[in-house]
């Protein structure tokens, strides 16, 4: 992974002595809340319902087991001992004290981590595929470019007061599994007609109030070209993105309103001027950028006896042959497997870790996986790189810490923000939705033969929970006080990414697992023999579901 | 006079803020205004957010001062007026003026700006402390045109 050298420290260092000093002169009354708020904001301080939020980097989700060890005593320190893993791939804690920010920053950049541009109306942390690296589907491994993106866009001078949030993601694969369709920017590794590669450029996609697929403004450019054509269209959007409303600010709006190809025209005459510049790529950049990602030192594993004594592992243990099936991928690189580590048991908050799990998980990836970790969108994490041979003792520790719930990409693993119990912007909670969800369907085996299914619960429209790309979306809402559950159908974050239908009036809190039943039930009477619910639902569409839904709710 | 930051250093100058009613010395002019100029050698302009720079770059070696106003400092296209400006050869003094606070004088400075007049005087000493903020950054920008990657040792 990425390792800063004098400069990286010196900048890192010296945004904390910069936040240090403006949270001093907030709490003695020099800075005016006004002032402080977008400057708390790009550190990743929000202020929250019961305590300020703080919001940590975890450039592209890669975390080495050093840092993970000291954000378990961050939290012990100061915060409650846990963690909560975003839909951004970042850590947050939710109970810091204000005045004591600061000091977790130090602490942070002890082991080369930060909170810059983690919320604001700035670039925001860039997110890629948590199987970077390891993916058999792999075209090329997108981190370097995201650690080129990081460096681009961290305290960029002309870019931080944008109209409102930006968000960039990279996709080495053909299968996005980083969601490059619903980001400001999404940028996907493809090669030419001559094999080279270079970057698909889509632009305005988006969530939120207004959700929109990006579109496509640039079929393949040479990779020398990624910084200064991202900084063309980031000045287009800075200087023509609307101010005056801020559920309008978003890029999607501009391009929508612009139109694709004018908004096209729009960047290549901003590039122009910037294009070959100084910040046009060098090879030598790129490939600096790239001897951070280079192989670990895997050991030679003969595929064939790996697989086959991992197989009588199976054999011996259900259990354990299940949670392989459902938590581990395939991996390059022979007798390796990826594991996810699912952050979504029942009764606990999906994606909150403990300071004892953290620990558990650096010395696990220290032991198993080249100490290295990763964060998912979905809110689990990775050990990227495990034997096939260590997967047993691995699982085995993983049970006694309660992490080897083996639920990945099932009902139960469901994408949710913190909601109204945290967040001050939550219109309704969502983790006592998604704790019920979860509570109703604990047959294992009835959400096994589900197949495949998302359910991603946000509790307002700012989407932080991505309910628009669930194959079942649930959003929060507030209708006179009250809290009421929207539910979307058919959204998709894939390569085929789709955004989900509304499917009528709005259920209230307590009847949301009966809502999921039978949404369900309906799924299983159309479903053809193992089609996945996305593909019924694209078959058979909306009114079936809406009729049984809203017949039994009457 | 009025106080600003200049070149790094307090000064003070005796030019004037834009009088949308009349074009007078000393003040500077609106754009609407300094359009109307027949002579436009040493003149001195203020930009809103939303006037663009494209109408002041034939004319970028005979403008004196541009100010950009911020009527938010948290409206950020006067940053990209600045750098274009300085990118398409502006060399004259480029002020920051309205709302801008001085914990955003570094990013000001990396834009091209060269002095710096908030309305209110009383942040000045603070602005010039945060002058001194960063010592290394990631990007090109107009007081450092290599980018890092372009530097690192």
């Amino acid at each position: 992974m990425y390792v800063y050298d004098q400069y990286d420290q010196t900048i890192v260092d010296e945004r904390v002595s910069q936040f240090r000093d403006q949270t001093r002169r907030f709490l003695n009354g020099e800075l005016t809340e006004a002032e402080f708020l977008p400057l708390r904001l790009q550190n990743g301080l929000y202020v929250q319902r019961l305590a300020p939020m703080l919001r940590i980097a975890v450039p592209y989700g890669l975390l080495s087991s050093a840092q993970i060890r000291k954000i378990a005593e961050i939290t012990r320190t100061y915060d409650k001992g846990y963690a909560h893993v975003s839909t951004r791939q970042n850590l947050q804690l939710n109970w810091p004290l204000l005045e004591e920010v600061p000091d977790i920053l130090q602490e942070l950049a002890s082991v080369q981590m930060h909170a810059i541009q983690t919320s604001g109306n700035c670039i925001r942390n860039t997110t890629t595929d948590q199987f970077a690296g390891v993916a058999v589907d792999e075209l090329e491994d997108p981190r370097p470019y995201c650690e080129l993106i990081r460096q681009w866009s961290t305290l960029h001078p002309e870019f931080a007061f944008l109209p409102r949030k930006f968000k960039i993601a990279v996709c080495g694969t053909q299968q996005d599994r980083a969601a490059i369709h619903s980001h400001d920017i999404g940028l996907e590794l493809v090669a030419d007609k001559n094999d080279v590669m270079g970057f698909k450029v889509l632009v305005g996609g988006g969530l939120g109030r207004t959700p929109v697929i990006g579109s496509v403004i640039c079929d393949w450019l040479p990779k020398k070209h990624l910084l200064t054509y991202l900084e063309a269209i980031l000045r287009v959007y800075n200087q023509h993105g609307r101010r005056d409303n801020k559920y309008k600010a978003r890029i999607k709006i501009l391009v929508k309103a612009m139109g694709v190809e004018a908004f096209a025209e729009a960047v290549d005459r901003e590039w122009a001027s910037l294009k070959d510049g100084p910040s046009t790529l060098t090879d030598n950049a790129i490939a600096h950028a790239a001897s951070f990602f280079t192989e670990p030192d895997y050991a030679e594993f003969d595929d064939q006896s790996s697989q086959e004594s991992l197989q009588s592992q199976c054999d011996a243990d259900p259990i354990f042959a299940n949670w392989v099936n459902r938590n581990t991928v395939a991996h390059r690189v022979a007798g390796y497997r990826a594991v996810t580590l699912s952050l979504k048991a029942t009764g606990l908050a999906p994606g909150d870790i403990t300071d004892e799990q953290l620990e558990l998980l650096a010395d696990l990836a220290d032991k198993y996986s080249f100490g290295e970790l990763r964060t998912t969108h979905q809110q689990n994490i990775v050990l990227a790189d495990v034997p096939k041979a260590a997967l047993y003792d691995l699982w085995q520790a993983l049970q006694s810490a309660d992490l080897a719930t083996a639920n990945i990409g099932y009902l139960t693993d469901i994408i949710c923000c913190p909601g109204g119990d945290y967040c001050s912007l939550a219109n309704a909670k969502s983790l006592p939705v998604a704790e019920a969800i979860q509570a109703r369907f604990d047959d294992m085996d009835y959400v096994y033969d589900l197949g495949l299914l998302e359910l991603n619960i946000s509790g307002c429209m700012n989407a932080c929970g991505h309910h628009h790309i669930g194959h079942i979306g649930v959003l929060g809402v507030d209708k006179k006080g009250q809290e009421f559950y929207q539910v979307s159908l058919g959204g998709s974050q894939s390569k085929e990414a789709s955004i989900g239908k509304i499917l009528g009036p709005s259920f209230k809190q307590e009847d949301m697992p009966d809502v999921i039943e039978n949404l369900l039930t309906t799924f299983i009477d159309l479903r053809e023999e193992d089609e996945p619910f996305l593909d019924t639902y694209r078959r058979v569409g909306i009114a079936p579901f809406k009729e049984r839904v809203y017949a039994k709710a009457d | 006079m009025p106080k600003l930051i200049k070149d790094g250093a307090l000064a003070e100058d005796a030019l004037r803020p834009v009088n949308a009613d009349s074009i007078e010395p000393d003040h500077l002019l609106t754009l609407e205004q300094w359009l109307s100029l027949t002579d436009k050698s040493r003149s001195c302009v203020q930009l809103e957010p939303g006037d663009g720079v494209a109408s002041l770059l034939d004319a970028l070696a005979e403008i004196e001062v541009i100010a950009i106003n911020f009527p938010a400092f948290t409206d950020g296209r006067g940053f990209s007026y600045a750098r274009e400006l300085r990118e398409r050869g502006y060399t004259g003094e480029l002020r920051a003026v309205g709302q801008c606070i001085p914990d955003q004088m570094s990013y000001l400075t990396r834009c091209g700006f060269n002095a710096f007049q908030p309305d209110s005087e009383a942040g000045l000493a603070q602005a010039l402390e945060n002058l001194k903020d960063f010592s290394e950054h990631y990007q090109a920008a107009i007081d450092e045109p290599q980018p890092l990657f372009r530097r690192r040792s």
